[in-house]
This record gives C-alpha cells, sequence and structure tokens, in this order.
C-alpha cells in the first residue's frame, strides 16, 4: 500500500510530508526531488522506481504531488487517489498552490490522517468529510451523540457521499450535457473516423436523501420498452442513440444498471459527474469543412474553404474556428472572407479564420492566395489537415434526456415541486478535414 | 487565517522559544505553538529535543491540536521510546471515550507508534475497539490489526487478533469488511501458506454483496482480493465473473482495472464454446477503450495493462486499432505506449491505416518516439507481408530525409526485413551504402556491415567498404568487431581471389590484437575453418539462416501469465514480476492463472492451454530418494533456456516424462550411465507440443498421436506409453499400457535396462486408488535384467484392494522396487479397462433409470470430428463393454442409448447423437447421465479414445 504522500513546490521544496509505513525513510522526500523534480530531461514516465521504492506523481500548476510506495501496490487505485486528493484540497481550499498549501497545512494533515489509513484510502467524498473535519477545527466538540454517531455512519454507510439532513428552502437541479465531438474527414467528405465523448454533469441542490432516476434516449432502453407497442418502437426508434460504453459516478448502483440498464442513484449534494459516455454511430456532425488547393506554378497555392453549418437553422454556432495550415516557405497571404474576420499568422504557419456566430444550414467561405518562396527543398509540403473549433448548444451524440425523477418519500416534496434545468453543450474535440 | 507564516520562522532559538510557548498556559498559544513544530518537522528540521513539551499539550479536549500532536508523536516516538510511554494513558483512556471519532483516532494513531511498550498498552483496547458498537471505530480497528502486525505479527497471533479480522469479513457494515478484507490480504501476503483468508463459497459471496455497497475503494480491495480465489469449476468461475461485471461501469479507472484482473483470470477456466465466453469478451473492449480517456497517469497504466491484455488474449481488442493513434497532445509515456500496442494489433485488415499514422509519428519532434515509430515500420514489414512493400518504400522515404537517427534506425530495421525476406529487396542496398558514413550507432554499423556481407556478390565495392570499417577496428564496440569479422569472412568465401589480403588483416587483428574472447574464439574458429576445409566454411558460414520470427518483444509465456493475475498494479505497470522490485518476502510468492477445467480440455490445442497449471492438476508425485538426482539429470538434459519452461522438477513431471521419452530415443545406443554425460539439446520443436497440456487429457491425446496399434479384439488398447524414463530410475525405463480382455485386467509392462548393471528383484506395488485396482500377482520377472536388454511382462490386476479416491480419479501411484532402489510414479488408466461386460441394461430398466437419475447429474460433451456412422460406433463400443440398449432415428439424427456398469458396480448411461447423412458434421454428441457424475468426465474421455481408434 501507499507508504508515503509528499507535496512539493516548483524548486522541490516539501510542503507537506506524511509518512505512513515504516520502510520509507526520510531519505525518499530527497530521491524523489532529486531524481524527478530537478531532473534535467523531461518526464518519461509518471512511475519511477529509485532504489526499489517506487514514487507515483502527479502534477497540479507547479505543485508535485507524489505517492511512494515499496511494494506491489495497485498503480491505478494511487493514481485515482492522488486526484481525489486533489478534488478534496481543492473543494476545501481552492486552487492547488503553495500558497494556499501552506496557509492550510494542518487541515491537509487532518484529511491526509483522515482519508488514507496506513496507506489503505478511506472515504474520500468531500460531503461527508466536511461534516467532521472543517477548517475551524472546533465543530466536532459541540456535537450531540445523535450528530456523531450520524457521522460515523455516513462516512462508513453505503451513502458515504452525502450527508443527511441536507434542507433546501427550493429544491432544483441542473443537467449539463457536455460533448466533446472528434471527427477526421478525408478531402472528399468521407468520414475516416468520428466519435463523440460526452459527460453528464449534475448540480443538485435537494433536500434530504432524495432517490433519483435518470433516463435518457439511450437505445436499449428504448427497445425493450418499445416491445409492448410497436407504434412507439418506430416514432421514438430513430431518436434513441447506441452507446459504445459508459462509467457512472460511484453513487449510481451498477448492478441495477447491469441487469435493467436503468441509472438509479442518490445525488452528492452540489456538483458532480453522473456519468461519462461514448458514441460512434450516427453522430451529427455541426459542421462539414469542404476544402480546395490549387497550386498555380511553384510559387503560388489557391485556397478555398467552404464550411456548412448542418443543424437546425433556429439554433446558433458559437465561438468557430478554422485553422488553415500554410506551407513553411510562406511569403504572403491574402485573404478574403465572407463572414468574420481571417488573418495569417505567420508564427503558427496557418491561416485563422474566427466567425463569432453562424446559424444552422448556412455556408460561408474564404479564399485565400498563398504566395510562396522558390526552395530547394525537394520534400512536398505535407498539407496538415485543416482543424475546427466551435460550441453549439445541441447534443451532437444525439443524446437526449427523457428524465430525471426525484422521489423523497421521507419529506414533502414532490417530483413536480423540483425545478429542473437542462443544458446541452458540443464541444469540438480535434475536428480536422484532409486537404 | 492562515496558516502559511509558520513556514517562515528561521531565527535562531528557534527550539528554546517553541519551548517556552509550549508550556504557555494560554491554549490559543499552545496551539500555534505546536503549528509551528509540526511546519518544521514538515520542512525536515529536528524537532524532536521538544518531545515532552509537546506530549504535555496531548491532554486536551481540542480536536485539532489533539491531531496536530498525534501527528508528532507518530513521526518522533521511534526516536524517544521512554519519553512515548507518557502518552500511554491518554490513549487508554481516549478509546473509551463516548465520541466514535474520538476513540478511532486514538487506536489509528496507537497503532501508527512504533515501540513496543505502547503496543503492549494497545492490545486490550484494540480488542474492543474491533468489537465496538460503531462501524466507524471497527473499520479503523481492522486497519490496526495489519499495523500491528507489521510490528509484531506474533503478538497479534497470540491475542487471536487474526480470528477477530476473519469474523468481521461477515459484518453489516461493508466498509468494515472492505478494511477486514484489506487487512487480511496484506498479513496473508507476508505468510503464504497459512490459509489465513481461507476463500471458499460462502465468503466469497459475502464479499460479493459488499462489492456492491461499499466505497470505491473497498470496492478494489474486495476485487483484487477475488482475484486471488481459484473457482472450483467453470460453474462458478462464470456466477462470480456475471456478478463482477458491473463494475466495468464504474468511474474509478482502478475499479475498472481490477474488475478486469478478475476476469481476465477467471476467464481462463471458460470453455471458449461457451456463449457466455463470447460475452464476456465482448464486454471486456468497451471499459478498456473508456479507460484511455481518463487522465494521462492513469492511461498510462491503463496502456501498459493492455499491452499485457493484447497479449495474452489479442481478440479482445482486434477492431478498436484507431483508438491507439497517438493525439498530438498525448505525453511521451502514453504516446510510446500507444506505439507499441498499435504494433501488436497490426495486421492485414488495418495496416495501410496504421502505416500512415506510422509516417505522420517518424517526422515527430521527440528521439524517442521517432525512432520507436520507424522500428515499428519495419516491424510491420515483418509481421504483415503483404505491407512489406511498402513499408520498404516509406523506410526509404525516411532514410531520404538524412535526419541522422531516422536513418540509423531504418537501416537496423532493413537488416530484419532482408532476414524475413530474403532476395526480395536488395535494390535499396545502394541507397543504403550512401549513409555509411553517417552512422555513428554500433547497431545500426552493425546492420549496414551485416547487409554488405550477407549481399557482398551484389555490391561491387563490398571489399572497399568494409575496409573502410576496418581502420578503426579498435575503436569500434564488440558488436560492430564481431559483426564485421564475419562479413569479411562471408565476403572472402564468395570473392576469394580479391579479398585474401583483407581476410588475413581482420583474422589477425581479432586473434591477435584483441584481448575480447568471443571475438578471438570467433576469430579461430573462422581460422582454423578456412585453413583445413574451405569447402565446409561455406557450408556453415553461408548456410540459410533460419527466418526470423514475426513477433518480437513478446513477453515470455509463464511472466505474461503471472502478470495477467498482476493487473492494475505496479509489476503490471513494470512488466516485471514482484520479486524484482519488492524487498524481502512480501509479495513474492507466485501467482498463476488456474488451469482451464476439464469439459474444454480436450477440444483445446495443446499450445492455447494454460502453460502456469498448479500441481493440483498433475499427477502426484511421491517423494522418491533417486529424485534429486533424476532432476539434476532433467537439469542437464533440458533444452535450453530459450525453450519452455521446464521448471522446477518433480511438479511436471508429465511434461518431463515425455521429454525423457524423447531423449531416450535420440539417445540411441549410447550407454546410459549416471554420471551426467553432455549430450545436445534435444530438439526443442517437438517437445513443447504437448507440455502444456494437463496430463488429465494429455495422455489420452498422447496416445491420439500415436495410435493405430490397437488390437480390434476385447477393448481398445493404447499403445505403450513411458511411464518412468529412465534417468527418473536410474536407468530402469517402464513403459506400459493397460488391457482388458475376456474380463480380466491387465497392466502389459515394458521393463528396458539402461544402466550398466544388471537389474534383479523386481517388485510392484500400487497404492490405494479410486476403483481399488491391485497387483493380482506378484511381478515376475524370471531372469535378470541384464544392461540394454528388455523385458515384456503383463501384469494381472483386480479390483479388489483398497479404495480411496484419487484426484484425478484415474490417477495411479505405482512404486517399482529392483535391486538398486524403489522408484515411484503415477500413471492414468483409462476408465474403459473398468467397463464389465455385463453392463448392458433391460430396455424398460434403462428408461426408468434415465428418469431416475436428477437432471442436475447429466453431463454432456461433445466428440469432435469423428466420422462414424451409428452401427460402426456401436460395434466399436461394444467391443470394449459399452453396450447399445436401444436405436431411435430422429428428424435425421441417429440416436444411440448405450448402457456400461463399472467395476465397482456403477451404472453409466449415456445418449451418443450421429448426424450421419451430414458429412459437413462430423460432431457427435454425448450426454451422460450417473449417479456419481464425478466419473462422467472420464467415461467421456474413454469415448473419445474408443471412438477415435
Amino acid at each position: 500500500m501507499i507508504g508515503g504522500l509528499f507535496i512539493y513546490n516548483h524548486k522541490g521544496e516539501v510542503l507537506i510530508s506524511r509518512v505512513y509505513r515504516d520502510d520509507i525513510g526520510r531519505n525518499a522526500v530527497d530521491a524523489f526531488r532529486v531524481n524527478v523534480i530537478h531532473a534535467r530531461q523531461q518526464v518519461r514516465s509518471p512511475v519511477t522506481n529509485i532504489a526499489r521504492t517506487s514514487f507515483f506523481h502527479v502534477k497540479r500548476s507547479n505543485i508535485w504531488l507524489a505517492a511512494v510506495t515499496k511494494q506491489n501496490v495497485n498503480a491505478a487505485m494511487v493514481f485515482e487517489f492522488l486526484y481525489k486528493m486533489c478534488d478534496v484540497m481543492a473543494a476545501y481550499f481552492g486552487k492547488i498552490s503553495e500558497e494556499n498549501i501552506k496557509s492550510n497545512f494542518v487541515l491537509i494533515y487532518e484529511l491526509l490522517d483522515e482519508i488514507l489509513d496506513f496507506g489503505y484510502p478511506q472515504n474520500s467524498e468531500t460531503g461527508a468529510l466536511k461534516t467532521f473535519i472543517t477548517q475551524q477545527g472546533i465543530k466536532s466538540q459541540h456535537q450531540t451523540k445523535e450528530e456523531q454517531s450520524q457521522i460515523t455512519s455516513q462516512v462508513t454507510g453505503q451513502i458515504g457521499w452525502r450527508r443527511e439532513g441536507i434542507k433546501y428552502r427550493r429544491n432544483e437541479l441542473f443537467l449539463d450535457v457536455l460533448e466533446s465531438v472528434n471527427l477526421l474527414m478525408s478531402p472528399q467528405g468521407q468520414v475516416l473516423s468520428a466519435h463523440v465523448s460526452g459527460r453528464v454533469v449534475m448540480k443538485s441542490y435537494l433536500s434530504g436523501m432524495p432517490e433519483c432516476k435518470f433516463g435518457m434516449n439511450d437505445k436499449i432502453v428504448i427497445e425493450k420498452q418499445g416491445k409492448g407497442t410497436a407504434d412507439e418502437t418506430s416514432k421514438s426508434g430513430k431518436q434513441s442513440i447506441a452507446i459504445d460504453d459508459c462509467t457512472f459516478h460511484q453513487c449510481v448502483r451498477l448492478s441495477k444498471f447491469d441487469s435493467e440498464r436503468s441509472i438509479s442513484f442518490i445525488p452528492p449534494d452540489g456538483e458532480f459527474e453522473l456519468m461519462r459516455y461514448r458514441t460512434t454511430k450516427d453522430i451529427i456532425l455541426p459542421f462539414r469543412v469542404i476544402p480546395l488547393v490549387r497550386e498555380v506554378g511553384r510559387t503560388k497555392l489557391e485556397v478555398k474553404v467552404v464550411i456548412k453549418s448542418n443543424f437546425k437553422p433556429s439554433l446558433l454556432a458559437q465561438k468557430i474556428e478554422v485553422r488553415i495550415p500554410t506551407p513553411l516557405n510562406t511569403s504572403g497571404v491574402q485573404v478574403i472572407c465572407m463572414k468574420g474576420k481571417a488573418k495569417y499568422k505567420a508564427s503558427e504557419n496557418a491561416i485563422v479564420w474566427k466567425i463569432k456566430r453562424m446559424a444552422g444550414m448556412k455556408e460561408s467561405q474564404i479564399s485565400a492566395e498563398i504566395e510562396l518562396l522558390p526552395t530547394n527543398d525537394k520534400k512536398k509540403w505535407a498539407r496538415p489537415p485543416i482543424s475546427m473549433n466551435f460550441e453549439v448548444p445541441f447534443a451532437p451524440s444525439g443524446l437526449k434526456v427523457r428524465y430525471l425523477k426525484v422521489f423523497e418519500p421521507k419529506l414533502n416534496y414532490s417530483d413536480h415541486d423540483v425545478i429542473k434545468w437542462v443544458r446541452y453543450i458540443g464541444r469540438s474535440g480535434i475536428y480536422e478535414t484532409r486537404c | 487565517m492562515t496558516d502559511s507564516k509558520y513556514f517562515t520562522t528561521t531565527k535562531k532559538g528557534e527550539i528554546f522559544e517553541l519551548k517556552a510557548e509550549l508550556n504557555s498556559d494560554k491554549k490559543e498559544k499552545k496551539k500555534e505553538a505546536v503549528k509551528k513544530v509540526i511546519a518544521s518537522m514538515t520542512v525536515g528540521k529536528d524537532v524532536s529535543a521538544l518531545f515532552p513539551d509537546v506530549v504535555n499539550c496531548m491532554q486536551t479536549d481540542n480536536l485539532e491540536l489533539k491531531k496536530l500532536v498525534y501527528l508528532y508523536l507518530m513521526n518522533y516516538a521511534k526516536s524517544q521510546p521512554d519519553m512515548a510511554i507518557m502518552a500511554v494513558n491518554t490513549f487508554v483512556k481516549d478509546c473509551e471515550d463516548p465520541n466514535p471519532l474520538i476513540r478511532a483516532l486514538a487506536v489509528r494513531t496507537m497503532g501508527c507508534i512504533r515501540v513496543d511498550k505502547i503496543t503492549e498498552y494497545l492490545c486490550e483496547p484494540l480488542r474492543k475497539c474491533l468489537k465496538d458498537e460503531d462501524p466507524y471505530v471497527r473499520k479503523t480497528a481492522a486497519v490496526c490489526v495489519a499495523k500491528l502486525h507489521d510490528i509484531n505479527a506474533q503478538l497479534v497471533e497470540d491475542q487471536g487478533f487474526l480470528d477477530t479480522l476473519k469474523d468481521l469479513i461477515s459484518d453489516s457494515n461493508p466498509m468494515v469488511v472492505a478494511n477486514a478484507v484489506a487487512a487480511l490480504s496484506e498479513i496473508a501476503e507476508s505468510h503464504p501458506s497459512s490459509n489465513l483468508l481461507d476463500l471458499n463459497p460462502q465468503s466469497i459471496n459475502k464479499l460479493l454483496t459488499a462489492l456492491n455497497e461499499c466505497t470505491e475503494w473497498g470496492q478494489i480491495f474486495i476485487l483484487d482480493c477475488l482475484a486471488n480465489y481459484t473457482p472450483k469449476d467453470d460453474r462458478e468461475a462464470q456466477s462470480i465473473c456475471e456478478r463482477v461485471t458491473p463494475r466495468l461501469s464504474h468511474a474509478n479507472s482502478a475499479v475498472v482495472l481490477s474488475a478486469v484482473k478478475v476476469l481476465m483470470k477467471f476467464m481462463e477456466m471458460l470453455s471458449k464454446d461457451l456463449d457466455y465466453y463470447g460475452t464476456l469478451l465482448k464486454k471486456l473492449a468497451p471499459p478498456l477503450v473508456t479507460l484511455l480517456s481518463a487522465e494521462p497517469e492513469l492511461q498510462y497504466v491503463a496502456l501498459r495493462n493492455i499491452n499485457l491484455i493484447v497479449q495474452k488474449r489479442p481478440e479482445i481488442l482486434k477492431h478498436e486499432m484507431k483508438v491507439f493513434f497517438v493525439k498530438y497532445n498525448d505525453p511521451i509515456y502514453v504516446k510510446l505506449e500507444k506505439l507499441d500496442i498499435m504494433i501488436r494489433l497490426a495486421s492485414q485488415a488495418n495496416i495501410a491505416q496504421v502505416l500512415a499514422e506510422l509516417k505522420e509519428y517518424a517526422t515527430e519532434v521527440d528521439v524517442d518516439f521517432v525512432r520507436k515509430a520507424v522500428r515499428a515500420i519495419g516491424r510491420c514489414a515483418i509481421k504483415v507481408e503483404q505491407s512489406a512493400e511498402r513499408c520498404v518504400s516509406t523506410l526509404l522515404d525516411l532514410i531520404q530525409t538524412k535526419v541522422n537517427y531516422v536513418v540509423q534506425e531504418a537501416i537496423v530495421v532493413i537488416k530484419d526485413i532482408f532476414r524475413k525476406y530474403p532476395n526480395k529487396y536488395e535494390s535499396v542496398i545502394a541507397t543504403l551504402c550512401e549513409n555509411l558514413d553517417s552512422l555513428d550507432e554500433p547497431e545500426a554499423r552493425a546492420a549496414m556491415i551485416w547487409i554488405v556481407g550477407e549481399y557482398a556478390e551484389r555490391i561491387d565495392n563490398a571489399d572497399e567498404l568494409l575496409e573502410s570499417f576496418l581502420e578503426g577496428f579498435h575503436d569500434e564496440s564488440t558488436q560492430v568487431q564481431l559483426q564485421l569479422l564475419t562479413a569479411i569472412v562471408k565476403l572472402f568465401l564468395k570473392k576469394p581471389t580479391e579479398t585474401q589480403e583483407l581476410v588475413q588483416q581482420v583474422l589477425s587483428l581479432a586473434t591477435q590484437d584483441s584481448d575480447n574472447p568471443d571475438l578471438r574464439d570467433r576469430g579461430y574458429i573462422y581460422w582454423r575453418l578456412l585453413s583445413t576445409d574451405p569447402v565446409a566454411a561455406k557450408e556453415v558460414v553461408l548456410a540459410e539462416k533460419p527466418l526470423i520470427s514475426e513477433e518480437t518483444d513478446l513477453i515470455e509465456p509463464t511472466l505474461l501469465d503471472e502478470l495477467i493475475c498482476y493487473i492494475g498494479t505496479l509489476a503490471s505497470v513494470y512488466h516485471k514480476p514482484p520479486s524484482a522490485f519488492v524487498e524481502g518476502g512480501r509479495g513474492v510468492v507466485h501467482k498463476s492463472l488456474p488451469p482451464r477445467t476439464a469439459s474444454s480440455e480436450s477440444a483445446e490445442s495443446p499450445e492455447t492451454a494454460p502453460t502456469g497449471a498448479p500441481p493440483g492438476e498433475q499427477p502426484d508425485v511421491i517423494p522418491a530418494q533417486g529424485d534429486l538426482l533424476g532432476d539434476l539429470l532433467n537439469l542437464d538434459l533440458g533444452p535450453p533456456v530459450s525453450g519452455p519452461p521446464l521448471a522446477t522438477s518433480s511438479v511436471q513431471m508429465g511434461a518431463v516424462d515425455l521429454l525423457g521419452g524423447g531423449l531416450d530415443s535420440l539417445m540411441g545406443d549410447e550407454p546410459e550411465g549416471i554420471g551426467g554425460t553432455n549430450f545436445v539439446a534435444p530438439p526443442t520443436a517437438a517437445v513443447p507440443a504437448n507440455l502444456g497440456a494437463p496430463i488429465g487429457s494429455g495422455l489420452s491425446d498422447l496416445f491420439d498421436l500415436t495410435s493405430g496399434v490397437g488390437t480390434l479384439s476385447g477393448s481398445y488398447v493404447a499403445p505403450k506409453a513411458v511411464w518412468l524414463p529412465a534417468m527418473k530410475a536410474k536407468g530402469l525405463e517402464i513403459s506400459g499400457t493397460f488391457t482388458r480382455q475376456v474380463g480380466s485386467i491387465s497392466m502389459d509392462l515394458q521393463l528396458t535396462n539402461k544402466a550398466l548393471q544388471v537389474m534383479t528383484d523386481f517388485a510392484i506395488q500400487f497404492n490405494r486408488n479410486s476403483f481399488g485396482l491391485a497387483p493380482a500377482a506378484p511381478l515376475q520377472v524370471h531372469a535378470p535384467l541384464s544392461p540394454n536388454q528388455t523385458v515384456e511382462i503383463s501384469l494381472p490386476l483386480s479390483t479388489v484392494g483398497s479404495v480411496m479416491k484419487m484426484e484425478p480419479l484415474n490417477n495411479l501411484q505405482v512404486a517399482v522396487k529392483n535391486n538398486i532402489d524403489v522408484f515411484y510414479f503415477s500413471t492414468l488408466y483409462p476408465l474403459h479397462i473398468l467397463f464389465v461386460e455385463d453392463g448392458k441394461m433391460d430396455r424398460q430398466m434403462f428408461l426408468a433409470t434415465w428418469k431416475d437419475i436428477p437432471n442436475e447429474n447429466e453431463a454432456q460433451f461433445q466428440i469432435r470430428d469423428c466420422p462414424l456412422n451409428a452401427e460402426a460406433a456401436s460395434s466399436k463400443l461394444q467391443s470394449s463393454n459399452i453396450f447399445t440398449v436401444a436405436k431411435r432415428n430422429v428428424e435425421g439424427q441417429d440416436m444411440l442409448y448405450q448402457s456400461l456398469k463399472l467395476t465397482n458396480g456403477i451404472w453409466v448411461l449415456a445418449e451418443l447423437r450421429i448426424q450421419p447423412g451430414n458429412p459437413s458434421c462430423t460432431d457427435l454428441e454425448l450426454s451422460l447421465k450417473c449417479r456419481a457424475p464425478e466419473v462422467s468426465q472420464h467415461v467421456y474421455q474413454a469415448y473419445e479414445t474408443i471412438l477415435k481408434n
């Protein structure tokens, strides 16, 4: 298991050092500093073995977090723990910076004592931790016996991520479906590869211990339900989507998902990532890029790029940026575009064309003349792909939230009283068209 | 409020000042002082001098202050053991505190103080805390047992804490269960033999229940523990897998990887014919792909593991090539790993895409990455023949870039391509020669020299080129020197007239002016070869080279199997067994994959069978005095290390037997004594075919291989197999088989004396066995057995001996004595020698019995590739006392209903389904019903043996 945990600043000075196991000596702190932080070359691996001691590290801004062990630990677990540690610290005091760590070192030691026992990670859900580890450190003395046992049962219980007795005057929840759409397209418009990786982020401000059920247009679920009424299948069948794989926050009952494919859970309070998913079929590609490159002699290139938006005219895409690479021996560029602004950026070897907003089913074009310096370099220009960035107000995977039902039998509010907000944002991941 | 000020106190006399503050009356001041102490401790200053003053602050109701003092105590108690004892009272008192948080804090901290005197006082509070009413205290106490065990293992055992810990596995609180599992697993690791965890179906069930309820970390502990369990059969394995698969959707990558580990391991036990097996394979791919969208550090861990998984079961990810394409922003360690996996997944179907990608990568910035990409192009050429041409032209393009390290890397791989496809791409040699001067790395120089030597006849100025290397001969690395020597000798043999001087020069450089023994020896060998018999030299030096294999950098199979058991852990990241990087006794227990259950074995080809089968599968070997000697001999005789792992001594007796047999025939007339002479290693290719297969069916497989000798009258008789190889028994070789003729069973033995002395006084004895087989008469060897003599004996057997159930059921342990020593071996007898002559059941009786035997006793088998019609099968079986009671034709299929009886009166009923009119379907389906279902497997094997011979 984890033998020790160190936090360093960018110079390699120790800010936090907590040793859990006897086999980790003080020299381990220095070994990591000398061999990794002060090493000349770039980091070649996040796991380093120095004198039979293994160091796992992650970096947050310029802070190094390192876990040390001499045993054959579960490496994936150690990294997951380090990320979690960062999340917990961020939840307590914001950004992980040298200043913040120094200001909160007592708190950090207290947290480390709680979430890691003899190197074994324990409950590390902020919701639960905040009930008994506070920055003031005085809360624990004024607890009644009931409160104490409530804390312990929550920390060790099945629902370790939420405490009891949360109350809101207004029960409200926000769902964000955030997707990034990735594409590689051939110059002829053939899709070489495309996938969407999406996340459903939930912000919940709900009283009590609400039981939630989340439904989306998952093909498997829709088809299962549609069995009874064939009519409905034909109606909704088109709109359902095939999900390649998904993972869930630990509050979701996985066995229930496995058997019934229903997503039910008691949410943590506040913001959390409910699920991640990936789809590859029937993706709506919000933009199509049509490139046309013509070489005029040896010293001139003519480039024409058309972009077409491919979604409902009532929707607006934002922050559109098209990046057209230019050869290294470019001497001058003239650009004409109908919409937005375009500029040749010599330092980036590209023409960058920006459009603030664009409605669906529109098209726009840019043409450029690129003058080249004569060169004796025989090697042909490799023509890197044209890449695009954008943001659209829908989910390119076609995912739709069908419902999010809330049940709290003990308190007197019903599903109808909860105010729910759903938002879809599709962003470009790596969105490239070869030319 | 900020605490960062505590980090800035660096003035002199600090300790003194702190001391005063610690003893202050004001609470706030005290707390401030302790914080300063902790801050100094963190940055590495020695503040141990303040020990008594800090400990004085311990008695406080301020929890924050208390925690700080505890932190200090954990750090310095070891250096001040006497003072630490002052803290004991407070700890003991805190363990009784009404607040469970304080009780837990006390027991948690106490376990971290590694002072003997304190641990003594810890026992009582710990005992109470393990049974505390509050789960938070119990889960903390569970870990504390592991802490205490680390300090004083004996104490933990004496105090009975291990039993209490075991009880906690049944605790109602999932987190307590998880921590208890973690603690027990760790303790068990330092006592490999203790069977502490004692996993059985009941406790596994408890763990699986807790798995659904506990924290993400707890799930990891439980899954890692589950992975150590070996289910008793494929059914249990499947039911565990079914309950573990939901974990594949967990957001925590470590939970996913640990679940993958359990599944990969248990999958080993599932038959490939099972529908579930295919389902499971399909379920594994998506979560593995999803791991690649995690943070880069986790991606790295995942990729290292995927690398193992792809080698073990390539089918899982074969369609997922694209997800391993390198992204521009990936950290270098992720890029390198992805590249490695891409090459492993490269196939004819996706090679075009892969090559296009690799070409992109070869123009990147990072030198290591570019090198690896270039090398990968070469590996693609070797792996996928259709792509070789394209790869070579890509490499030539890259050489044209003149980037130094790209050129060198390309030349190294082109050499391998030449090896794989001789006389195909020699047209590129001219281009390669142009770059001779830019090569400065030994590997590239050696590769280039090899190419020049190998194709000397096609390169006009080969002598000049090689001569140019010769100038700085002594400054070259050994690799280059050796290559140069060989290349010039090759050149000489091809163009003797012009190069005599050159070869003289290199031979004298290598033999006279070099200190390197390898180089010198090689030089002398060439010299002598050339001077005694140039024709022979030509045959040796210019011999056709063996082709190089397609896959490179594969992990050796036994290590791979071990690493699969360590998925997710550091071992899987390093690709090394834990013993390579863990100190001391911890974690050095070798893990191996569970063996496949027997039912699927016969359908398997031997090389896919698990190699690391535990001893349980192999016939047990009775330890004998002769063993050590036999082992030594085996070691001497074994193939070189590159061969399949013969591993350690007697456990793999089945394998060694086969080897021994092969060896004896190889040795032929060579008088064989006990003193080991040096033999040339036997050809390894023939041996491994049967090595891996567990002996359960290995023996019958062997029979299949060498069949065709059996007699038609009476039961089928397998040809004789070597049971006891000569080197295991001081020169006595025993081979034999079992026969059944007209109601009597006998063991036909062939004894061969391969020693130098005469053997006399033979006797034989059997260990108790499942069917009470025993010799019915003493072993009659009438005359002494002189060296190199063979005698054939038929030993009549009875079935009235004492009975003991063996594992496997048909295992027979035999002891043979002669004037030299006593030798032990074990063998498996085919079950059909026990089928009695009056095994034909009446039709009505058959029907009633079939209905009477519960359905769960029915076992289904398939006999593959057996193109027999009903009559032929029926008569074949009848001669081995399997009687056809009735025959029916249902929808073009012949159904035979058969019965047989074993010597101990057990009836076995069978239904054999044959599809005669369908030449494409030659598989027979056999279902067996018997009140003692454990014999079904062996009856099935008997069926198969009889029908196929």
